[in-house]
């Protein structure tokens, strides 16, 4: 510590150079330590499950064109020749895919009337099969049976009687009541037509990843009658990828009066739906990685001039009795002395921008670890820098001193 | 004296082949960094249409819940109903005007090895093309005549041309869309509008639309509602008439008008049209009838993404961070150059003949580091092509103005980085550093 006074008198000679060092010291850690806290809520966002088989799951959908396309039989055909294939677990007919980015929502309300606000859910339109399709698990009450599945003619308006919610839903209309007693429930739908509650599942997310609300879908024992159908198959772990061409093939060959297209797993479907935040992770670490090698090689560069101006003097102290680790340690305590001011005027920088992109951008506040974690992270990375500079310049022999220049 | 100054600043630069080699980078970067990130967002609020897109207008009417708003600005709901729709179009009131929707249906091309597809729908009104100057290649929009008696007309984009009839001039070919005949009136050029602003209900940087082809054969067809439909109460009648006739908001409306007057008289128009429908039990809501021009409607939209607003903050901070870099550099290079330019004082030089040469290094270094950094933001556009990839299809191009951007960029920083340096080093006292010789 009794190099400080030095250090302190030295580098006051030369404000400016250390000054624009603590600066840029302090614009990179707030870059870093906000765009570490933006990659870890990515991250979180991404990590969160679809409550479907994800692996072994994908779909396709079925146009049909042809004038005397049934739509009610070739459903009806093309889920008995799914659901018997080997290799294939279930299937059903769905009117959404969870996070394919569209899908039908409708509001329930726990009274009726149009005055009373209902609580926005997902639809998914599903029979007997559609717990098993996708993976879904009773929380509480009943599957959907064969005589509780309906047709749905293109443009009805009425819902079947029963339905089944998501825990999360659930939650959301019964607040204060445990989920397993809102079995049995009635709940609104447009406003007024009561539907009874028969079952809560456990997990499944509304095909909207950017809904706040994700976690509301509501399950209606319907099939559908539309020309247009998506069909929705789960298959054995490792069959997926081989069943998809052969299934493609055999829906298209077994019905002409129809095209088969859409055909996507849910891997890649989340893939697509993510692709934004993941594309965000990987700028970010892109910019966290060179801003740290742009201010590291500054202070390298800076560190070696500074040396090199000072080889005679250097050369002084050690003939005059100075240890290398002496002049080793005046340059990192240095290093140490600029960093610090730069962490300090980056601590305010940060907390700063962070509360522009709360304010801007509806971003999430910065959790406190962050600071000291990119503090420390700044003064290592300035320290490292520094110690080859400094080696050098311990390694400069006492004979220097001797010469002129 | 400016070649020889030039000649100097190289000379030096040579001289530190690291130290220069660093000082470059770090420009590149940073301009690198800001002009991928500036090409992006320009690209993202372009206008998609400058020459007209104050006299292109957006209709919204507040058709929606009296219990509940559509959103919570308070702005009517995005888009309209059928039957607004259908009844601004008959009303005419505009210079041009078109209600328009997005659907799809499946294509079957003659042919026997020619497969049927499905295809994405643009329906609209004959306005649509002059109004937002949509090229052709062949043929013409169809006629107001078409619109009234829901011909089967279709206007082919240049892409569908090229697939269903091999490129040539298919108009008056038919051909079998969602079921029925279509005679073929027109074929586009390339046109991809950035972004899509006519319809951003489903993502403004989509593509345009596959097939072009009146709305009014909606009904009668009953084609597909893409996009998005929006109720706020069920339809009172049954079947797809009964759907048309509800107060489902699916369809989007755009005017042509040329002044201010003639904004005004839309805007009373739509006006005494919502209270008019007030009187028949619709409307619920207050008065809120609106009309955004091109640029407005992409700012209430929110066109540009969040994130890429984010990256632009943090684009400029990491060019900040490259020239204090490149200010520290600079700033060290100089003041070991002291006894030189105390040199060159003592036998002559003016302290502005110093200026001037150091400037240039400076600017010297600016360039190179534009340079590299318009190669390293056209790495980075590809880069963005490559994470986002459709996402990002029409949002990564450099033109002429982005590049001279970037060289200006680059410049301006270097300047700004090689002045405080340099008026250090103008401020060196020549007899001082004679005598410490």
């Amino acid at each position: 510590m009794r190099d400080l006074g030095p250090i302190l008198r030295a580098m006051l000679r030369n404000k400016t150079g250390a000054l624009l060092i603590a600066i840029q010291i302090a614009v990179t850690m707030t870059i870093i330590v906000n765009a570490v806290f933006i990659i870890q809520q990515r991250i979180e966002l991404m990590a969160r499950a679809s409550g479907v088989d994800e692996a072994n799951t994908f779909y396709l959908s079925s146009v049909g064109f042809a004038d005397d396309f049934n739509a009610k039989t070739t459903v009806l055909e093309d889920l008995a020749a799914l659901r018997s294939l080997p290799g294939v677990v279930d299937a059903i007919q769905t009117n959404a895919v969870p996070m394919s980015g569209s899908g039908w929502s409708m509001g329930l309300q726990t009274e009726p009337g149009e005055e009373f606000d209902g609580t926005g859910v997902a639809v998914y339109m599903i029979d007997d099969h559609g717990l098993n399709t996708l993976d879904l698990e009773l929380v509480a009450g009943r599957n959907f049976t064969p005589q509780d599945i309906l047709w749905r003619e293109p443009a009805a308006r009425n819902w079947p009687d029963i339905v089944i919610v998501t825990q999360a839903v659930a939650e959301a209309l019964f607040p204060d009541t445990p989920v397993a007693d809102v079995v049995g429930k009635t709940v609104y739908i447009n406003d007024d037509e009561s539907i009874n509650i028969v079952g809560i599942v456990d997990k499944l997310q509304a095909p909207w990843v950017g809904w706040g609300a994700v976690e509301r879908a509501m399950l209606s024992p319907e099939r559908t009658l539309f020309n247009s159908a998506q069909y929705l198959i789960r298959t054995q772990p490792g069959q997926r990828d081989i069943l998809m061409p052969q299934i493609e093939e055999m829906l298209a060959s077994s019905n002409k009066g129809r095209i088969i297209n859409n055909l996507n797993t849910i891997e890649d479907t989340r893939e697509r739906s993510y692709r934004r935040h993941s594309a965000m992770i990987t700028i970010l670490i892109t910019v966290m990685v060179t801003l740290t090698l742009v201010t590291a090689a500054g202070i390298v560069g800076l560190s070696s001039f500074t040396v090199n101006k000072r080889r005679k003097q250097i050369g002084t102290r050690r003939a005059l009795g100075a240890t290398r680790g002496d002049i080793l340690r005046y340059f990192m305590l240095e290093n140490l002395l600029i960093s610090s001011v730069g962490i300090t005027l980056g601590l305010i920088l940060t907390i700063g921008l962070n509360m522009v992109l709360v304010n801007r951008f509806e971003m999430e506040r910065l959790d406190w670890f962050y600071l000291p974690l990119g503090m420390a992270a700044l003064w290592l990375l300035g320290q490292l820098a520094v110690l080859g500079p400094a080696s050098r310049a311990a390694a400069i022999p006492p004979a220097v001193a001797t010469r002129t220049v | 004296m400016i070649s020889y100054y030039l000649k100097l600043g190289l000379l030096s630069l040579k001289r530190n082949p690291m130290l220069s080699a660093l000082m470059i980078l770090a420009i590149g970067l940073g301009v690198g960094a800001c002009m991928t990130v500036i090409t992006v967002n320009y690209l993202m609020s372009a206008d998609p249409i400058p020459h007209k897109s104050e006299q292109l207008f957006y209709v919204q009417l507040d058709s929606w819940d009296p219990h509940a708003t559509r959103d919570e600005r308070n702005l009517p709901p995005d888009q309209l109903t059928w039957t607004d729709a259908t009844n601004l179009m008959a009303a005419g009131k505009a210079k041009r005007q078109s209600a328009m929707a997005s659907s799809g249906a499946v294509v079957e091309p003659q042919g026997a090895e020619a497969k049927p597809f499905n295809a994405s729908i643009r329906l609209a009104y004959t306005d649509f093309f002059p109004m937002f100057d949509v090229p052709f290649l062949y043929g013409s929009p169809w006629s107001a005549e078409d619109d009234r008696n829901e011909r089967q007309v279709v206007v082919l984009s240049k892409a569908m041309n090229d697939k269903i009839f091999g490129g040539i001039n298919s108009v008056g070919e038919s051909l079998r869309i969602a079921g029925t005949l279509f005679t073929v009136v027109g074929v586009l050029d390339s046109w991809q509008p950035v972004p899509r602003f006519y319809d951003l209900t489903t993502g403004a940087f989509n593509t345009t639309e596959d097939l072009f082809m009146p709305l009014s054969l909606k009904m009668p067809l009953e084609l597909d509602s893409s996009g998005n439909v929006n109720c706020w109460k069920e339809p009172e009648q049954p079947g797809f008439k009964g759907f048309l006739l509800s107060e489902c908001v699916n369809f989007q409306m755009w005017v042509e008008l040329d002044n201010e007057q003639a904004k005004a008289d839309y805007l009373a128009f739509l006006d005494n049209y919502a209270n008019a429908q007030k009187e028949l039990g619709r409307f619920p809501r207050p008065l809120n009838n609106r009309l955004s021009d091109v640029m407005t409607w992409l700012e209430i939209e929110e066109v540009v993404a969040d994130d890429a607003r984010i990256m632009l903050w943090l684009s400029f901070m990491f060019l900040a961070v490259c020239l204090l870099n490149t200010i520290a550099l600079l700033l060290a290079k100089f003041s070991a150059k002291a006894p030189e330019i105390g040199l060159r004082r003592a036998i002559g030089a003016s302290r502005r003949d110093i200026f001037v040469q150091h400037l240039l290094e400076a600017g010297s270094i600016g360039i190179l580091g534009g340079v590299l950094g318009l190669g390293l933001a056209l790495l980075g556009l590809q880069g963005i092509g490559a994470l986002y990839g459709e996402f990002a299809e029409n949002l990564t191009s450099l033109d002429v103005p982005l590049v001279l951007l970037a060289l200006a960029l680059a410049l301006l920083a270097s300047i700004l980085a090689g002045l405080y340096p340099t008026w250090r080093a103008c401020q060196v006292n020549p007899s001082q550093q004679l005598k410490s010789q």
